[in-house]
Order: structure tokens, then sequence, then C-alpha cells
């Protein structure tokens, strides 16, 4: 994607990677998001939290334009990413190697494990093999799971235990050399031991790049996320930094949902 | 109504598994059912049985090697049944080398890229109806269309699009459930990877979809060996002592030839129908074992 000079982002947005301006979102008659504002800055972990059904992930669907493959799925407000209304973008593949993500349920696609990190920077037109190695060992290492299956790096990925899978997952979001890394509940199908594992990786990658975080345990958003916004039924109800929103959310129902009451 | 909601059983009285009289009568047709359909079935395996062992009984003594090499002599009266062979082959490679790409390329289209709308939804049902057409209409669609139209003439190339034709329906439903079985997530996973939709099929949709490609395989080369009547009019000839010069050259074919020694021919051997018959079958079932074994050491490797 080549970034012209007027679509530069200015001073005043360098430090915000992503801004969501009245975003409403709906499938058919029944809506997901309606009218939702924050932003994103560079080098945070930014945590999204609420209960099911709450539009986290239809967020996650719009800002990676996956609107395209979802034919019902209608978009209204702006999201800009990187300076770029993302509605504006015409070479989506590339906004959308710029954004890692990783699904609730594992998916290591049917390949081997160094063909699952390879893919992307293959689909990039990477194909000197010392390049994909180092960047196959590379990511195995980030995603701590470099230990475990260098041995074994032919062997199918999609055949590894749960835990090792989103491991994979990520890695291979790793592979895409992205801006801005999206997690969609990662630990839902994860053991206690590999999430914890999978949260020391992603206090490492902080310094390097911006992750969005949605998740379902409030305490994991408590012990990751600089900043944590409260999603509710399609509406974006609080965004603070996360130890203010924990210790005194302005709203009622961000307090009751924290303390347990409901969700 | 079971009798775990009826009174007596919550009073304590009843034992609860007792059988009600609606629960025995339920058992007994359940019984009978089963050995019905168990009947049913192994009723069915009869013809299979009997057709194979007569061809055996009959035909295995003329199936020599000379048999399968020779051409035949006297309108097929004598000699062997080389020219026939041969052109079947050339007609069935024909009708793959057409069906197999465009099927493949159409099930891609409806799988992959086609939204659920009305014009999808009219392309299904023509499909539908295609595998449904007569193979003597396919037949003559074959003569306008190839012989005349496009001027291939009466030849091993129009009688292979005929049969091409009447076998894409089945190429294309088989392809199609087989990529419609690759789990969405891996579609997902790599779109979101900023993979295109063609990528994404390259790399992961048409790999894993091999064995019901092959299942489309299989079923073009059964029907397109077997079927009669859409190459009779369009390149299979009654007797030749040649073979297929080129495409555009007719040639006799196994099938037309077991119609006419069985039923035009005068003078031939009682057994040589049986031997031709029995050579066909033999054909079909070799081509399905070889494809029925590669679809399984395809599917004998669990990919997730």
């Amino acid at each position: 994607m080549v970034i012209t000079a007027a679509a530069m982002p200015t001073a005043t947005a360098q430090d915000s990677l992503l801004k969501v301006e009245d975003l409403s979102i709906s499938y058919g008659d029944k809506t997901a998001l309606s009218g939702v504002n924050f932003e994103v800055r560079r080098n945070e972990i930014f945590g999204i939290i609420g209960p099911a059904n709450s539009g986290k992930t239809s967020f996650l669907r719009a800002l990676n334009r996956m609107d395209e493959f979802q034919h019902r799925m209608s978009v209204s407000g702006r999201i800009t990413f990187a300076g770029r209304d993302v509605s504006s973008i015409r070479n989506l593949y590339a906004l959308r190697r710029m954004i890692g993500v990783v699904f609730p349920l594992p998916v290591g696609l049917p390949l081997s494990i160094y063909d699952n990190v390879a893919l992307s920077p293959r689909l990039r037109g990477v194909r000197t093999k010392s390049k994909l190695d180092a960047i196959v060992e590379r990511c195995l290492t980030r995603a701590a799971l470099w230990d475990e299956v260098k041995d074994r790096l032919k062997s199918l990925g999609s055949l590894l235990s749960g835990g090792q899978q989103q491991r994979l997952t990520i890695a291979r979001a790793l592979s895409q050399d992205p801006e801005l890394l999206l997690l969609d509940e990662f630990s839902i199908a994860v053991d206690p031991v590999t999430t914890m594992r999978i949260e020391e990786v992603l206090k490492g990658l902080r310094d390097e790049m911006t992750i969005v975080l949605v998740t379902n345990l409030v305490q994991q958003a408590r012990r990751l996320a600089d900043r944590t916004a409260f999603f509710l039924a399609g509406e974006c109800v609080e965004v603070d930094q996360t130890e203010a929103l924990f210790r005194g959310a302005k709203d009622q129902r961000t307090r009751d949902y924290l303390e347990g009451r409901f969700g | 109504m079971t009798s775990i909601e009826s009174p007596e059983a919550f009073d304590g009285h009843a034992s609860v598994f007792a059988p009600s009289a609606n629960e025995r009568k339920a058992l007994s047709v359940q019984q009978l059912l089963k050995l019905g359909f168990l009947a049913v079935t192994l009723l069915l395996l009869i013809p299979a049985a009997a057709i194979l062992g007569v061809l055996v009984w009959e035909g295995a003594p003329g199936l020599t090697w000379e048999f399968l090499t020779t051409k035949p002599t006297d309108n097929g009266a004598a000699g062997g049944i080389s020219t026939a062979l041969v052109g079947t082959v050339w007609m069935t490679g024909v009708a793959l080398a057409c069906s197999l790409p465009l099927g493949v390329a159409a099930a891609i289209y409806l799988s992959e890229y086609a939204r659920d709308n009305w014009l999808t939804r009219t392309i299904n049902i023509a499909i539908v109806n295609l595998a449904g057409v007569p193979s003597i209409v396919h037949a003559l669609f074959g003569i306008g269309a190839f012989v005349y139209f496009l001027q291939f003439g009466k030849s091993v190339l129009a009688a292979g699009c005929t049969l091409a034709v009447m076998t894409l329906p089945v190429v294309i439903v088989s392809t199609r459930e087989s990529l419609q079985a690759v789990p969405q997530a891996f579609r997902d996973a790599c779109w979101n990877m900023g993979a295109t939709r063609w990528q994404t099929i390259w790399k992961i949709v048409l790999p894993n979809s091999g064995s019901g490609i092959l299942t489309g395989l299989i079923l073009v080369v059964c029907r397109a060996v077997g079927e009669t009547a859409p190459i009779m009019f369009t390149g299979a000839v009654f007797f030749r002592q040649f073979y297929p010069s080129g495409l555009f050259d007719k040639s006799m074919a196994l099938s037309y030839h077991l119609f006419s020694v069985s039923t035009h021919v005068k003078g031939v051997p009682a057994h040589i129908p049986f031997t031709v018959a029995l050579t066909l079958i033999l054909v079909v079932l070799s081509m399905n074992a070889v494809a029925i074994y590669f679809r399984m050491k395809l599917r004998g490797s669990k990919k997730w």
C-alpha cells in the first residue's frame, strides 16, 4: 500500500493508531454495534471486555474489512487505521496483512508447522529459504512455541494440541509483521498454563506493536491492558485506564459487570 | 408419552423400567423393521452377485490376453476386441479431459465465489436437472452441438465431448461437496492474513478436497466407459479394424460393441458377448479400485 502525502498521519494522530467514530454494525435487521467511539494508541494493549453478544467480535470484523466475505453485514461510521479511513482502502489485502488476528478457537491450517508460519511471508512474495527459515524461527520463538516444535517442523500444524495451535496461530499472526494484533478471546479453548505463557508473550510484544485484546475474562484485561473499554449490548459504555476502570468505574453497569453481578 | 411421566411411576409403585404397552409395541415394530431393512439390503445384493457370477461363468474362459489384443474380424463374430478397447480408452480420455477441469472450475465458483442469490440457485437447479437428463437425449444434443454445429463430425472428439456434458453435473456436485467439507475457519484464517480468495483456494481448500475430485473422476470414468447411447450417434462405429488415427477419427467402443455382438451380428459364438461384457465390467472395476485406493490414502491421512 502506498501512503500518499495527503493520507500521511498528522502529528497529532501519530500516537493514535486506530480511531473509531460512531461505528454501527448490523446483520440484516439485527444490530451488533450501535454508535461506538473510542481510540487505540500506538504500543498499548487495549482491552475490550463485555458479556457475549456485546458486539466485540463484530468490531474486529469491521476493522479487518471482512464485510467483503459477510454479505449481510453492513457497517456505518468511521474507522481510521494508521491515518486512513478503512472504508476508503482499495487494497484490503495490505490492510489485513497489517492486522494480525487470533481467533477464539485455535486454527492450525492443514499445513506443516513450518508452512503455517511461512504462509504469510510467502503470500507477500518472500521466496528465499534462509529468509523464510529466519522468520519461522523468530515468530515461533516469540510465540513461545519454538522449543516444543523445533524438531518436528514438518508435522501438521492442525494436529498440535489446542494450546500449541493457539500459539501457532499467534506465530502466524506475527509472521505478517503486523502493526496491530487483534486477539479475540484467545484463551477460550486454552488451558490456564498456556494462557499465562501467552500473556507473558503479549507483554513482551507491547514494545513493537499495538494489541487489541477482546476478552471475557475481566481479570485478564486487568493483568494486561493499559486501557480498557466495556462493551454492553452493542454499546461502548466506558473507556478508561484499566486501573481507573477497575477501581472506580463511572458507569453503574460497568461496576456491576466488573464486580460479577451479571455477565 | 413415556412411563416416566405417568403418575404411577412417580408414586414409586410401578417399576420405572417396566415397558408399557406402548413401549412393547414400539420395540416389536423396531425389531420387525430392522429385519425388514436387512432383508431388502440382502435382496439387492442378489442381482449384483448374479450378474458378476454369470459373466465370470460364461465369459471368463474366453478372456485371454490374445482376445484383448487382437483386432476383431467378421463384424465381431471372431477375433478379439482390441480396436473397441482402445476406442473406449480414447473416448473416456477425451470425456475426462473436458469434464474434469470444467467441472472443478464450476464447482470452485459455486462453492468459493458465488453468493447465495437467485442466479446461484438457478444454476444449482440446472445442474441437478442436467444430471437427470436421459443419456439418449444427451446423444441427440451431442449430434446437434458437436457433430454438426461445431463440425467435429462423427468422431472420438464428438463422442468424448458428449460424454463430458453428460458427466459434468456429477463432477460439479461431488467436487463442490468436498470443497465445502473444508472447514470455514481455515478460509477465515487465510483471509484475515491478507490472502486473496484464489490464494486461499490454491493453498488450503483444493489440496484438502482431493478425495471429492477423485470421486468425480471415478464416476466420470464409470459412466463414460459404460454408456452406449451418447456415443453410438456421435463417434462409435459398428465395426472397424483400425485404431483411431486422431481426435477427428471414428472408432469402435466396448459398450457399443457389446450391444452389436449381442443383437445385430449373426453367427457370434455364444461366449463372446459375455466375454466383452466381462471386459467392460473389469475395466470399470479396476478403474474404481485404483481411484478408491488413492481416495483411501488421501482420507487416511487425517489433516484436522
